[in-house]
């Protein structure tokens, strides 16, 4: 299965000060390495290491993931809105590849 | 004593009457507070990955023709109302197909392209894409005419007991609806849920995959996915699921 498709759900538009929810969801096997296939060979280990969030060019949100997390893994965290900007979500597996969302955010008030 | 005992039969009829009447509580309903909100939430629902799948797919020509689903189509909307009218007979070649059948046959007779493997990432997407559409929307599937010997075949199929273990769908599925089993709550058997996505599968599944699955815990034989036994099944099941609302896609445990 490839990386994508990841899906970002959260408000277009929030007030100064406001706290949003942003609820990301990616699309991936995170394959723990423990498991043998059918002939008892061993299943590569092939999980998402990190997932980031950058607002405005900050980090906002970061989470190291391992292989005890479930495949498809489905992030839910929040932020305060501060000032109209793009927000960044990147996934890093541990062959390297990334999967980047960008969202727009407009802060009014 | 024979007026009580016609008495008794006629209050059994009556209570059964009753109970047909009223639409069987779905797989969804015997789920936790935690995953009921997780189903109902688009953003958290892990089945609306394929969702996302069978949308960008909708849109993508193939085959020799060269065509798209929304070439012909047009907006995935068209598609309200299908699945709850499925499995049913196609009246151009009298083959009864499901959902996935249905897309196939498209695939084949219209795109010129080839049918897409039952369980691949693909036709699951564009399944539950389609099965969307028809979220809310009771099941009314039609089970006479010229259904009506894939009905009683699945019907017959229901009630047979089978496998090491001796035990028919009806079993579990009728008589111990609502009663535990391996740390999760036996259903009615409504299928109007898929396709899913399963937690122990940590990935979206057909019905056909469950139902290889309760073969496999009955010990019985195992049916390919798409196989006549197996939709002829479907289609007594969707029949049983009269008036119950699509939730596709459903999460299971």
């Amino acid at each position: 299965m490839s990386l994508a498709p990841a899906r970002v759900s959260m408000p277009a538009e929030a007030k100064a000060g406001d706290v949003i929810e942003i609820k990301a969801l990616m699309r991936h096997p995170m394959e723990t390495g423990y498991r043998v296939d059918s002939r008892g060979q061993p299943i590569a280990r092939h999980i998402v290491r990190r997932f980031s969030a950058e607002y405005d060019g900050e980090e906002v949100f970061a989470m190291d993931l391992t292989q005890g997390v479930a495949a498809n893994p489905f992030i839910a965290f929040h932020t305060v809105a501060t000032r109209s900007g793009e927000l960044v979500f990147s996934w890093e597996d541990d062959r390297g590849e990334v999967v980047t969302v960008r969202k727009r955010l407009t802060v009014t008030g | 004593m024979r007026a009580r005992r016609v008495c008794l039969a006629l209050a059994g009829v009556l209570l059964m009457a009753e109970v047909q009447a009223e639409p069987l509580p779905t797989g969804t309903s015997f789920l936790s507070d935690g995953l009921k909100a997780q189903q109902a939430d688009e953003a958290a629902n892990p089945g609306m990955l394929w969702v996302a799948e069978g949308e960008r797919l909708w849109q993508t020509p193939a085959g020799v023709a060269d065509r798209s689903c929304a070439s012909c189509h047009g907006a995935v909307e068209s598609m309200t109302g299908v699945a709850a009218r499925y499995p049913a007979v196609n009246a151009a070649s009298g083959e009864l197909l499901n959902l996935e059948g249905r897309i196939n046959r498209c695939r084949t007779e219209h795109q010129g392209a080839e049918p897409m493997p039952y369980e691949s990432d693909a036709l699951l997407g564009l399944t539950a894409l389609v099965a969307r559409q028809s979220l809310g929307q009771p099941v009314r599937v039609e089970t006479g005419g010229a259904a009506a010997a894939h009905h009683e075949a699945g019907e017959a199929f229901f009630h047979r007991r089978q496998g090491q273990m001796n035990l028919s769908c009806a079993n579990c599925h009728v008589d111990n609806a609502g009663s535990g089993l391996r740390g999760d709550t036996i259903s009615h058997g409504l299928g109007t849920g898929y396709p899913v996505y399963r937690l122990e599968w940590q990935s979206m599944g057909s019905l056909h995959r469950r139902l290889r699955s309760c073969s496999f815990g009955v010990r019985a034989v195992q049916f390919a996915p798409g196989s006549p036994e197996y939709l002829a099944l479907e289609l007594y099941l969707a029949g049983r699921a009269e008036g119950t609302a699509i939730d596709t896609p459903a999460i299971r445990k």
